[in-house]
């Protein structure tokens, strides 16, 4: 009997990555994991690349996790958990392990987007049993806040800083979760910690499903954001209601938008609390803040387009 | 002791190998000229010859990830590669051997490009000499299949735990057929024995956490731990060729030696060439010059001691090296020769030729023409030239 997903039942149940590890306060990151970790009933084996995460998680020979844990390089966590994923069916079909195991990789999004891309995409297309988490905020924190292929449009940057020529991030984001739902696996999301009945109900999904999962979750970086350390859930929800970062899930082809902003706020709303977008309230930006907002409209509505068109696909439930 | 005699390539022999030893999982990607090892290899898992589970990954930087992840997890791990292979996989071998992992991987020796070249030369492995492994260098099938056997004991040695490389030479040994002696399965099974799992992730009851952030506060402490792992090597090499010798009947050491003990003058070479050189040594024998020849076979952990011995009452000693090491003087191999007989009152004098780059043929005339140039140094003391490539268009 699973747990049910309720404040109260999970208070009870301990929290897999403990107190005293090293992260930022106000940090997204964590709270994501423990909510990751908490919505499994099974026990989980996890990889974690090279970052933020992993730094601050186990040092010398103190570690925060309290689930088995591997880190083996920046770009490998996927390759690293499908070695560990193997070893088990491998051990499991010789009868020298019977337990259920879940297997979880986490990554941020320059090791998941950008340099350990490829080792994500031959793992999703192994059909390895795993669920990818990317904790994405949106540049390379770790070493500073340099711009990654999930910065978002306008965003300052260390390596894209706004200047007097150069208006900080010129490019749009790489628009992952699509990219890993071409890959044809199963299970699709993204989440937001803001919404944490919604993230965990995810994850819950992701973990019943065999095969590859993965999971994009918006995670801020008040460092990186040049925001208030205790707007780190703030700023998530206000990502989903201005739906810069849409709530959405596609399960076998079928998309399907689970929260649906019933006021839909201006992209304004977002990026103002936010130093890394303050240039762009200045007039000769007026522009860039302009497209960024037509882009998230228009993704906006492809979106609920999309959720429609593949309605069709649905396969009837059983009764 | 029943053994089959085969005619086989090393490839082949090494693949017949690795089912034997029958690993729990294998994460491989192809290159030339090892892409015929896991070719073979998952023919016998296709056809339900091995329990071992196989990651067909998309790069060898993958392959050797996979490698740590299943290793960590708790079973025996193999892979193969060669050259640009290994050198795409470069951080990850240090991450192998820092978390103590013990993988086997077979080294198909090829050379690094560019000029791109798919052919037999040392210069991945002798890239890979000081990332932490163990190497053992084979000079024929044989020794290949008899090290792959080997490594996976000493490997998995629980004073070690260390990965290994095992090193053939690309195409002159990986597709050349030879008569080699295959041992039985039973024997190969018996003398790998279970794998002894050591903190795996799999244990959710004991839950470790692998790959930490080590500080200036700990990391050396790390480091000399590891070396003083390295130190144990040797013996646990010598202690596993032992038993292996029981099964087998083959003998082997640290490093071959062949006419060496009243030997003035002598040939320091690794894996293929050898072959060459011993032929060419009796016929100089027969001439009546003392020649004698020392091939290493473990390679890292360098047995310094034991190689300066061996080498220290001969007057004249030719290191060929089939890798150079740009910018420094020397090729690879000669340095650690230098190394093992410096401190040494009375030692050979050395000289250097680098030889058989991108599968260059190493030929009988070769080995003369440096052996007859030792024969005058030995008489005259004098060296005309330290260093030099032989065996190429001036």
């Amino acid at each position: 009997m699973a747990t049910p997903l309720s404040l109260k039942e999970l208070s009870k149940k301990e929290l897999l990555l403990t107190a005293g590890h090293r992260m930022c306060s106000g940090c997204g990151a964590p709270p994501v994991v423990k909510m990751v970790l908490l919505a499994s009933d099974y026990p989980v084996v996890a990889s974690n690349a090279t970052g933020c995460l992993e730094v601050s998680t186990c040092i010398s020979e103190y570690t925060a996790w309290k689930i088995p844990w591997i880190h083996n390089a920046f770009e490998n966590a996927a390759a690293t958990l499908s070695g560990v994923e193997t070893m088990y069916r491998s051990l499991k079909k010789q009868g020298k392990i019977d337990k259920e195991i879940k297997f979880i990789a986490f990554g941020g999004d320059g090791g998941t987007y950008d340099i350990g891309f490829q080792s994500l995409s031959g793992a999703m297309e192994r059909g390895h049993d795993m669920l990818y988490i990317c904790y994405d905020n949106g540049a390379y924190m770790n070493t500073g806040i340099q711009r990654s292929s999930a910065t978002p449009l306008g965003a300052d940057t260390t390596t894209c800083p706004a200047g007097s020529v150069v208006p900080g991030k010129l490019q749009e984001r790489k628009d992952l979760t699509k990219i890993m739902a071409a890959h044809g696996i199963p299970y699709v999301a993204q989440a937001s910690p803001s919404h944490w009945s919604d993230l965990m109900k995810k994850v819950r999904k992701a973990l019943e499903i065999k095969g590859p999962k993965f999971m994009n979750i918006i995670s801020p970086c008040n460092r990186g954001w040049r925001s208030a350390a205790n707007d780190a859930i703030l700023l998530s929800r206000l990502a989903v209601e201005t739906c810069y970062w849409p709530l959405y899930e596609i399960e076998n082809g079928v998309t399907r938008v689970t929260v649906k902003p019933k006021e839909k706020k201006p992209l304004v709303d977002f990026l103002k609390p936010q130093g890394r977008f303050k240039h762009l309230f200045a007039p000769e930006n007026e522009w860039l803040l302009k497209k960024a907002q037509d882009d998230v409209n228009a993704y906006w509505e492809r979106l609920l387009k999309e959720e429609e068109f593949t309605k069709s696909e649905e396969v009837p439930k059983e009764q | 002791m029943g053994q089959k005699i085969v005619a086989v390539t090393g490839n082949e022999a090494v693949a017949n190998a690795l089912r034997q030893v029958n690993p729990d999982v294998s994460a491989a990607y192809p290159i030339t000229p090892a892409t015929d090892i896991m070719q073979r290899f998952t023919s016998f898992v296709s056809n339900g010859l091995v329990k071992t589970e196989m990651i067909l990954v998309e790069s060898e930087h993958s392959a050797m990830s996979a490698c740590i992840g299943a290793s960590a997890a708790g079973g025996r791990v193999m892979t193969a590669t060669a050259s640009q292979g290994l050198a795409l996989m470069w951080e990850l071998l240090f991450i192998a051997s820092g978390s103590r992992l013990p993988i086997v991987m077979a080294l198909v020796n090829r050379a690094l490009s560019a000029p791109l070249n798919i052919h037999g030369d040392h210069s991945d492995g002798m890239g890979a000499r000081d990332c932490g492994w163990i190497q053992l260098w084979s000079e024929n099938a044989q020794e290949a299949y008899d090290n792959t056997i080997q490594a996976f004991r000493i490997a998995e040695h629980m004073d070690i735990r260390l990965p290994v490389m095992t090193c053939m030479d690309g195409f002159i040994i990986s597709h050349s057929i030879e008569r080699i002696e295959y041992l039985d399965d039973y024997a190969v099974k018996n003398f790998v024995g279970e794998y002894k799992q050591l903190n795996p992730l799999l244990d959710i009851e004991h839950p470790v956490s692998y790959g930490p952030l080590i500080l200036p506060d700990y990391y050396m402490e790390f480091r000399r731990a590891h070396a003083e792992v390295m130190s144990k090597v040797p013996g646990v090499v010598l202690d596993v060729a032992k038993d292996f010798e029981k099964i087998s009947g083959r003998k082997y050491g640290l490093f071959e030696t062949y006419r060496l003990d009243d030997a003035e003058v002598g040939l320091v070479i690794l894996n293929s060439a050898a072959g060459t050189s011993k032929d060419v040594i009796d016929e100089f024998r027969n001439r009546g010059i003392k020649a004698g020849l020392l091939k290493p076979r473990l390679y890292r952990p360098f047995p310094y001691e034991e190689v300066g011995e061996a080498l220290k009452h001969l007057k004249a000693v030719c290191v060929l090296d089939r890798a150079d090491a740009f910018g420094a003087s020397y090729g690879p191999l000669f340095m650690d020769i230098a190394s093992s007989i410096y401190h040494y009152k009375n030692k050979p004098i050395l000289i250097n030729k680098i030889y058989g780059l991108g599968g260059r043929d190493y030929l009988p005339e070769h080995a003369e023409l440096v052996l007859n140039e030792l024969a005058e140094i030995a008489k005259t003391g004098k060296v005309k030239t330290f260093k030099e490539y032989i065996g190429v268009r001036e």
